[in-house]
């Protein structure tokens, strides 16, 4: 009996545990969305109390000074345009590496593999922008968020491209199919499932990212969401209440594309690091 | 069947080509131009020799180069062992609503880094921020503090921001390690008595060491190139304090000395080979001994 009861308290504390851990994630969330309502003044000890009233204008305010519409569309185009690019390139890197791993096929294997332990020389990669016309373009930033997002999509597509028989592959070549439609008829559509997969996990890549932009773009109209949002940081530190619902947009949409694309992005990420 | 035909080589040419001209191109580049004085202001440029790797030896740079070893050794034991703990807990029977509690940890990992900096630093703000202000409210002035600008503690707050967002992604990793864990073995250790702690060490631990490999390797190679949560929080401030390589990179890149800025770049890029390598090597002599 007495086991019994030390038993229960012990699980009635690790659930307490568990619960604060739980809060001290999800308290800096709920202040900034708290203190995003408020008028400026009331704001500005930020506190976890409601406000008296509910400001919405805030947001238009935001939207408006912030230039949100603009860095919304870029963050929009870079991530969309570079998933595409990355999604063709890599699956049909992905199936034909996977599929003859001899010769050609494994240099290429191993020279974009260790782009994984690689960091990016921003400095250099500068010259070679320079030298291809293509600092301070949409395309430059493009290209530059596909490359750099290659080597972790295919070593995620060339495991997942093992799984599917070889068999199918023959018997179509059997009836005629050649490499291009075996390719885009049979195996891309099995490969539906990974492709999603790598679709959630590079447009968060791609949305969170600031380094790139903050290298390689100069003109506010072509920053993304993150670059303006930081731009707006410094521009109003004493209005927290802008800053914060600020800062609510620019989380919402990865916050959606998380919670509908969830199952995809978790699967990713342990597969990603499990099989190593 | 012929396998070239079928599987025709230039299927793979969009990703290298791409791959090669704006990550492997510039690598390369980055390690000749760092033995020239390139910069902003000139167009030519002239060999000197290992003059750049001699300024690395500074006092600044090598500050630069000391915190960087020291944020990404910090952040990866706290990631690791909170991780490792949080997912033993998420995983037990008797917690309540443990896929909400486990999205919960998750969520910060889809925030940019950026975003994340920027909450911490208006939460930490001295006067205006919510944690000293939470800490009054309770009674507990002694404990607050200039968190971001204070000598003595702006450091371990910025690895503390860094744990709070990176330990989610660790936990997840390790929870999916523990549950490809087989019960039965579990089950046999309770069936000869073995208590949680002799349970943990001796079936959990040594199943989990492939993941736990896995995953220093991650946090490692992601405390080395570390730069928007340092960016975002402090700049590298107050003085020198928290800058570390990337931050310093950025700088000199600002400044024009773009020699000086892919120097460290090559400096960072070596110390994350030779320890991948290190860790690799010693991974595979302990597979032989197993």
């Amino acid at each position: 009996m007495n086991s019994l009861i030390i038993k229960k308290t012990r699980h009635v504390v690790l659930n307490i545990f568990s619960l604060i851990c739980v809060l001290i994630v999800v308290v800096p969330f709920y202040v900034v969305i708290v203190n995003s309502f408020k008028t400026s003044t009331e704001a500005n000890r930020m506190s976890i109390n409601l406000p008296t009233t509910f400001h919405f204008e805030n947001y238009a305010t935001v939207i408006e000074k912030g230039k949100l519409f603009t860095s919304f569309y870029n963050s929009l185009l870079y991530s969309v345009v570079s998933v595409c690019i990355i999604i063709i390139c890599v699956l049909a890197a992905a199936f034909v590496i996977s599929r003859n791993t001899k010769g050609i096929n494994k240099v290429f294997y191993y020279f974009i593999i260790t782009g994984l332990a690689m960091p990016i020389n921003n400095v250099s990669l500068f010259k070679v922008l320079q030298f291809l016309n293509l600092m301070n373009t949409r395309v430059g930033i493009i290209f530059i968020y596909s490359a750099v997002n290659i080597p972790l999509s295919l070593f995620i597509a060339y495991g997942f491209v093992a799984t599917i028989p070889r068999e199918l592959d023959e018997a179509a070549i059997l009836d005629g199919c050649t490499p291009i439609q075996l390719f885009t008829k049979i195996i891309v559509p099995l490969l539906k499932p990974i492709a999603s997969t790598l679709a959630v996990l590079n447009m968060m890549a791609v949305w969170n990212d600031f380094t790139m932009p903050l290298y390689y773009l100069n003109n506010s109209k072509k920053w993304p969401m993150t670059l303006a949002v930081y731009n707006f940081f410094g521009a109003f530190e004493n209005s927290w209440n802008l800053v914060c619902a600020d800062i609510v947009l620019t989380i919402l949409p990865v916050l959606l594309v998380f919670i509908f694309g969830q199952k995809y992005i978790v699967g990713g990420v342990s597969a990603g690091a499990v099989k190593g | 069947m012929d396998t070239k035909k079928i599987y025709p080589w230039y299927f793979a040419i969009g990703a290298v080509l791409l791959y090669f001209v704006f990550f492997f191109l510039p690598g390369i580049l980055g390690i000749c131009l760092s033995f020239t004085d390139w910069n902003i202001y000139f167009n030519d440029l002239h060999f000197v020799g290992l003059d750049n790797y001699r300024r690395v030896l500074s006092a600044e740079y090598t500050q630069y180069i000391g915190n960087t070893l020291y944020f990404t050794l910090v952040t990866t034991i706290a990631k690791t062992v909170l991780g490792c703990l949080i997912a033993l807990l998420l995983t037990q029977r008797f917690i309540k609503a443990k896929n909400f509690q486990r999205m919960v940890f998750f969520s910060p990992q889809v925030l940019s880094y950026l975003v994340v900096g920027l909450v911490f630093r208006s939460m930490l703000h001295p006067t205006r921020g919510f944690l000293n202000n939470f800490l009054n409210s309770i009674g507990l002035e002694n404990l607050s503090r200039n968190w971001l600008t204070d000598l003595n503690i702006v450091f371990p707050t910025v690895m503390a921001v860094d744990v709070w967002k990176g330990v989610g992604y660790i936990m997840v990793v390790i929870i999916a390690g523990l549950i490809s864990i087989s019960p039965t073995y579990y089950e046999a250790a309770e069936i000869d008595g073995a208590n949680f702690f002799q349970k943990f060490t001796k079936i959990t631990l040594p199943l989990l060491l492939p993941v736990i490999v896995n995953i220093t390797i991650l946090n490692l190679t992601y405390g080395l190139r570390v730069f928007d949560m340092i960016y975002a929080l402090t700049n590298g401030g107050p003085g020198n304090a928290t800058g570390v390589i990337n931050t310093a990179v950025y700088k000199e890149f600002s400044k024009g000395d773009l020699a000086m800025g892919t120097t460290l770049s090559t400096v960072l890029f070596v110390i994350l080979i030779s320890l991948i390598y290190f860790i690799i090597r010693s991974m595979e002599n302990k597979e032989v001994k197993m």
